[in-house]
């Protein structure tokens, strides 16, 4: 009967620990996104100044917090045999949603080692398309929260999420554009090129949880 | 006690382990099948409500079995109680959730057939009625709690991991309330018949409290339903957690609650004369059958969500086994009478 109870006890304070654990996990999405809006800022208008290169491992160190957080959270999720009908629909988000955080990584991670010669006309532009990114993945942060606590809000959420994806999709097809225009050299133009893709394509991985996130709570509510 | 009786009462204690290995996988079959509890936790919690609904609350159900055949000869009890166990044995070697209730009706039946007692057939139209009713009310039970906790759990916003602990221990509880009811419905089928012709006599325990002898029955039956549930019921937990409709932990929550209501109203004899104190027809105490209220509730979520998920096969697969079963065990019951009387020369009835 006490191994039952403290069994018991174990139970509630392992589900609290973990809540607080996905809560820090999103927490650091979010500031990741924010952090790399504040990188490419500084890159662009400070490239040689010092505080670059602390801001990217500053996200590196969130980085791997976050791989640690994950794991941990997927020991806890079998060890306790917790949430069986949604444990591997968790996992795939949090697993998809890490991966969000490296696509951040490894933008900034590009712009240390390569150096992207941005012209002064692009830097707008390119700051107004980092903009968008990161408010989709702040509404992306929403959506996984609603997702764990208020089912109903997951699709409002997620609508959010796409209707800054096909903002981002227009600033990147405009920039793009502006870059071929210009009478840069080709191999600069398809560096630039390179960079303005990458940071698009987060707020596609970023439509396409929110697209798995809408199943996945569909899948609860029946 | 003499040797011949501890044998014959060998045959109530192999019903009551058929019982532990089919009836009571019910209880805890939706929360080990849906993974939400572990087998072993569900065994134990099962078998120590289990003796104690037996031994607390099992009187109100023997009576009415009782009413249905008196059967007054051990021999006859034996052969009961063996024809039961062993058809609800081979019931649960298929995994099927079956009803120790309807075997041992029907194995009764036999023996007022085989002995030409008479049949009374008021008692039997009501245990018949209540196998339809339990099914049906045990579905509207669950359909009307899951659509309530639906709304709570909406409006509430419970993260979704603490929402799986709460699940998790209300499961437990459910099947503790499952398991007590049980026990006290259905140890009448197990030891209901020996209570004519039980072999213990009262225990007085200080002047304090006293264990009459059919408690003492009722406990070594509790017993045997508990070795049951350890041995031999993971198979039928499964057959209810996963086969019948594929469950989330909440349905399984919902359907054990239901369950075990609908088994506590059919036994409780609080209950049953508080209507009849308001002038409102009582509650027939009836052992019931756990596995029609654990499929009646099944189905009732199922319909709730449509009717599409929910595999018809099975579910014809397991009321087939419903309405064979009585039927196999007063065969059963009969042939076993019929060797007992003409081949050991046994009297199986007085």
């Amino acid at each position: 009967m006490f191994g039952l109870k403290t069994s018991k006890i174990s139970l509630f304070s392992d589900t609290k620990k973990l809540e607080k654990d996905i809560d820090e996990f999103v927490n650091i999405l979010s500031e990741v996104g924010l952090a790399f809006k504040s990188i490419v800022r500084t890159y662009l208008t400070h490239s040689k100044n010092g505080n670059f290169d602390e801001m990217v491992e500053k996200v590196t160190e969130m980085e791997s917090k976050a791989d640690t957080i994950t794991k941990e959270i997927e020991h806890a999720l079998y060890e306790e045999t917790l949430i069986p009908d949604a444990r591997s629909d968790v996992l795939r988000l949090l697993e998809h949603l890490d991966e969000l955080i490296g696509m951040y990584q490894g933008n900034c991670y590009h712009f240390s080692i390569q150096k992207p010669n941005f012209p002064e006309e692009f830097h707008e532009d390119l700051i107004g398309l980092t903009e968008t990114v990161v408010s989709c993945v702040e509404s992306l942060c929403l959506t996984v929260r609603s997702f764990f606590r208020d089912t109903k809000s997951v699709r409002d959420n997620a609508h959010k999420v796409t209707y800054f994806e096909k903002e981002s999709d227009i600033k990147f097809s405009s920039l793009a554009r502006r870059i071929f225009n210009s009478d840069l050299n080709l191999d600069q133009k398809m560096h630039l090129r390179y960079f303005v893709e990458k940071i698009d394509r987060i707020c596609d991985q970023a439509e396409d949880i929110a697209d798995e996130l809408i199943i996945y709570s569909i899948k609860r509510s029946v | 006690m003499e040797l011949t009786i501890l044998l014959f009462l060998l045959g109530g204690l192999f019903l009551g382990w058929s019982l532990g290995a089919n009836d009571a996988a019910n209880v805890f079959g939706t929360a080990v099948g849906t993974r939400m509890v572990n087998f072993r936790t569900a065994a134990i919690i099962c078998s120590i409500f289990v003796i104690l609904g037996a031994v607390i609350s099992g009187a109100g159900t023997t009576e009415t079995l009782g009413k249905l055949g008196a059967i007054n000869a051990l021999p006859g009890a034996f052969a009961c109680c063996v024809a039961a166990g062993f058809s609800v044995y081979l019931m649960t070697k298929f995994g099927l959730p079956v009803s120790t209730t309807q075997a041992i009706v029907g194995a009764i039946i036999g023996w007022n057939i085989f002995t030409g007692s008479s049949i009374d057939f008021g008692v039997l139209t009501t245990i018949f009625a209540t196998w339809i009713i339990c099914p049906i009310l045990a579905g509207l039970i669950s359909i009307g709690i899951y659509i309530g906790l639906k709304k709570f759990i909406a409006s509430s916003k419970i993260h979704l991991l603490r929402l799986d602990a709460y699940t998790r221990t209300a499961l437990l509880l459910a099947g503790a309330f499952g398991a007590y009811s049980l026990g006290a419905n259905n140890i009448a089928n197990v030891m209901g018949v020996f209570v004519n012709i039980s072999p213990f006599t009262d225990i007085n325990v200080s002047n304090f409290f006293i264990i009459t002898s059919v408690q003492q029955l009722f406990l070594i039956g509790g017993l045997a339903i508990a070795v049951g549930v350890f041995t031999y019921s993971k198979k039928v937990m499964f057959t209810v957690g996963n086969d019948l409709l594929k469950l989330s932990p909440l349905s399984a929550f919902v359907i054990v609650l239901s369950h075990s209501i609908v088994l506590f109203l059919f036994a409780s004899q609080g209950i049953s004369s508080f209507l009849t104190s308001l002038n409102l027809p009582a509650i027939p105490l009836v052992p019931v059958s756990s596995s029609q209220a654990i499929v009646g509730g099944v189905i009732g979520i199922g319909f709730l969500k449509g009717g599409k998920e929910v595999k018809w096969s099975v579910a014809g697969k397991i009321s087939v086994g419903w309405v064979v079963l009585p039927i196999i065990t007063m065969i059963i019951a009969m042939f076993i009478l019929y060797i007992l009387t003409y081949i050991f020369n046994l009297n199986v009835v007085f």
